[in-house]
């Protein structure tokens, strides 16, 4: 018989199969297992097994007590995505359109914007907060941790906006101007229409970035929490299934703003679907 | 009022830095004038056409359209409209909306824009697809409503840029047709940028042959043809030998060369070196014995009555009366 060349899959489709089945298995599996935990019946512990079922971690999430400060926390870190989210889109896209034209030290400008990706978290928000301390300002939600967040946010943003508007036909704009259309409304029918999709992307980026992030906020924030800082103090001094709810609902909040962002690029496309069959 | 031309061009001049894109060029196109600049890429064609669209800014000179200058205002107070290379349809509009768009940022009445875009559509023959996105069409009919989409502002000058680059070659000759025609019915002057000789002798009714940010000729395509006035000029139209002579080079046309023997009239001797079968005529390329590359356009017929190959020893012939003399550049 003469050799033909096998159907079969290469031994090493199946070592990359197995490795990549790991990774899932070392990202989801510890989750998963938080999920779980975090219905602990009400006499059950942080370990297996589960001693029944229940809602009484949830419950006590909500209840006065060691607890107290987690809604307030909960908003404030919601509020604090919220403006970091904002002030990156607006700043990324503005710098986005602004660096398609090459001026002088353009370069520099955009490798010093990003450096603080390369800077250690902790030193930059240490930084910070050492320059506050040292002109006398105190830290606070919406000063320092704001700033230090963006150190964060905005080199990110600014990578993704720089590789959308690198995809932006600088002919748009010229055809627009070409109809009549003044430099506003070329922005407001043209230009950010066109880059929307990948506007969204930064927003929802820079949001999940803010919302979770620890190390420069740690510094920074003053007196009062964000949601991870708070969780962090309580995984110190309390170890219950509630941590395992707090857990559990954050991953739903994080899921639900997936969920409304989806709905929301789902409907841009429903409309122009919309437009297409009249 | 009665202008003699729709457009002016005089001195214009344009610099990037210190290089030089467009030299202190001059020219006047007639009202209704099909108007093609040719030339070699980085010849300045097109950034003459975006000065005249407004879209880059004159360095030193003066564009007048219907008698006004216009050098200094914005495109949409030119009377101009331009079609861009890649059409540059917005993808995110309809095509209704696409070719609305100018009115709307007018202000006019969305029922009334519609109206229009719609009659526009019609002119085109798209109207059935006004609410198709510009992704779901071909390349002639984001073309279509391309044209339409400049054309609704009623321009005084339409300018395409290299408007049929983008289409494969049968398409690209139906679309010369219907643009020709278009120009025709709507009585307004086109100016078309291109690099294809072909493209431009059959629309133009004046071709300008720029190279170098010169413009080296501009008349009629068959005056340029029967007439270059430089070696340039005739090797780039095609179609034509360029031959030094002891009193200077001159261009005859290939088609009126032919393969034969020295007593005949004016020749050069060289060898075969490739026989091209075209249809109703064989090209045959020779190089002469000074080294240049010529070639003879021969009937079919007289071809194969005595026919060269590749390497054969031959003559060049022609007639006294089609030999055309060249400026020297």
């Amino acid at each position: 018989m003469t050799p033909r060349i096998s159907e079969k899959r290469p031994w090493t489709f199946y070592a990359l199969a197995t490795l990549f089945g790991l990774f899932l298995m070392f990202l989801y599996g510890p989750m998963f297992v938080i999920y779980v935990l975090s219905f602990q019946g009400p006499n059950g512990g942080v370990t297996f097994p589960m001693v029944g079922t229940s809602l009484v971690w949830f419950r006590e999430v909500f209840e006065k007590g060691q607890m107290a400060n987690l809604p307030v926390s909960f908003e404030r870190s919601i509020a604090l995505a919220a403006v970091v989210s904002v002030l990156t889109v607006v700043i990324s896209v503005a710098a986005g359109l602004g660096f398609r034209r090459r001026f002088p030290g353009s370069g520099v400008l955009f490798y010093l914007a990003i450096a603080s990706l390369v800077m250690p978290s902790l030193l930059v928000g240490f930084g910070i907060g050492l320059g506050f301390q040292f002109l006398g300002w105190q830290p606070s939600l919406f000063t320092s941790a704001l700033g230090a967040q963006l150190t964060w946010t905005l080199p990110f943003g600014l990578f993704a906006m720089f590789a959308v508007v690198n995809r932006f036909n600088r002919s748009w704009e010229e055809a627009a101007t070409d109809l009549g259309a003044s430099a506003w409304q070329r922005l407001r029918h043209v230009t950010l229409p066109i880059l929307a999709p990948g506007i969204i992307g930064v927003a929802m980026g820079a949001f999940t970035l803010s919302y979770d992030e620890y190390a420069r906020t740690t510094l920074t924030i003053g007196p009062k929490n964000t949601l991870p800082l708070e969780i962090y103090a309580l995984i110190s001094s309390a170890t219950s299934p509630t941590l395992f709810a707090i857990g559990t609902l954050t991953t739903g909040v994080s899921f639900l703003a997936i969920i409304v962002s989806l709905l929301v690029v789902l409907r841009l496309q429903r409309r122009r679907a919309l437009a297409k069959v009249g | 009022m009665d202008n003699r031309y729709d457009v002016e061009l005089i001195s214009v001049t344009k610099r990037y830095g210190s290089t030089l894109a467009v030299d202190a060029i001059s020219l006047r196109i007639p009202r209704g004038t099909y108007c093609c600049l040719l030339g070699p890429s980085g010849c300045g064609k097109t950034t003459t056409l975006r000065m005249i669209a407004g879209h880059e800014a004159v360095s030193e000179g003066d564009i007048l359209i219907h008698n006004e200058n216009v050098s200094d205002l914005p495109p949409i107070k030119r009377g101009t409209a331009m079609m861009f290379q890649s059409y540059a349809l917005f993808p995110h509009m309809s095509c209704l909306d696409n070719v609305a768009f100018s009115l709307k940022m007018r202000g006019v009445a969305k029922k009334e824009r519609h109206v229009r875009a719609r009659e526009y559509l019609a002119l085109v023959h798209m109207a059935d697809y006004a609410d198709r996105l510009p992704a779901q069409l071909s390349g002639g009919q984001q073309q279509r409503i391309a044209l339409a989409r400049a054309l609704i502002n009623r321009p005084r000058v339409l300018l395409l840029d290299e408007p049929l680059s983008a289409l494969d070659p049968f398409l690209r000759i139906k679309v010369r047709e219907e643009l020709k025609r278009l120009q025709r019915e709507l009585g307004i002057t086109f100016i078309h940028v291109t690099h294809s000789q072909d493209e431009a002798m059959a629309l133009a009714d004046l071709m300008v042959v720029m190279e170098n940010g010169h413009i080296r000729q501009s008349a009629h395509p068959r005056d340029v043809f029967e007439r270059p006035v430089s070696p340039f000029i005739a090797r780039f139209i095609g179609s034509h030998n360029v031959l030094r002579l002891d009193h200077g080079s001159v261009a005859v046309r290939a088609d009126r060369c032919w393969l034969g023997s020295a007593q005949e009239g004016p020749h050069v001797n060289g060898q075969v070196v490739a026989v091209e079968y075209q249809g109703a005529m064989v090209r045959v390329a020779v190089m002469t014995d000074a080294g240049d590359e010529v070639s003879a356009l021969v009937p079919d017929q007289m071809f194969y009555r005595k026919p060269a190959e590749p390497g054969d020893l031959t003559t060049l012939v022609w007639s006294e009366q089609d030999t055309h003399a060249l400026m020297e550049a």
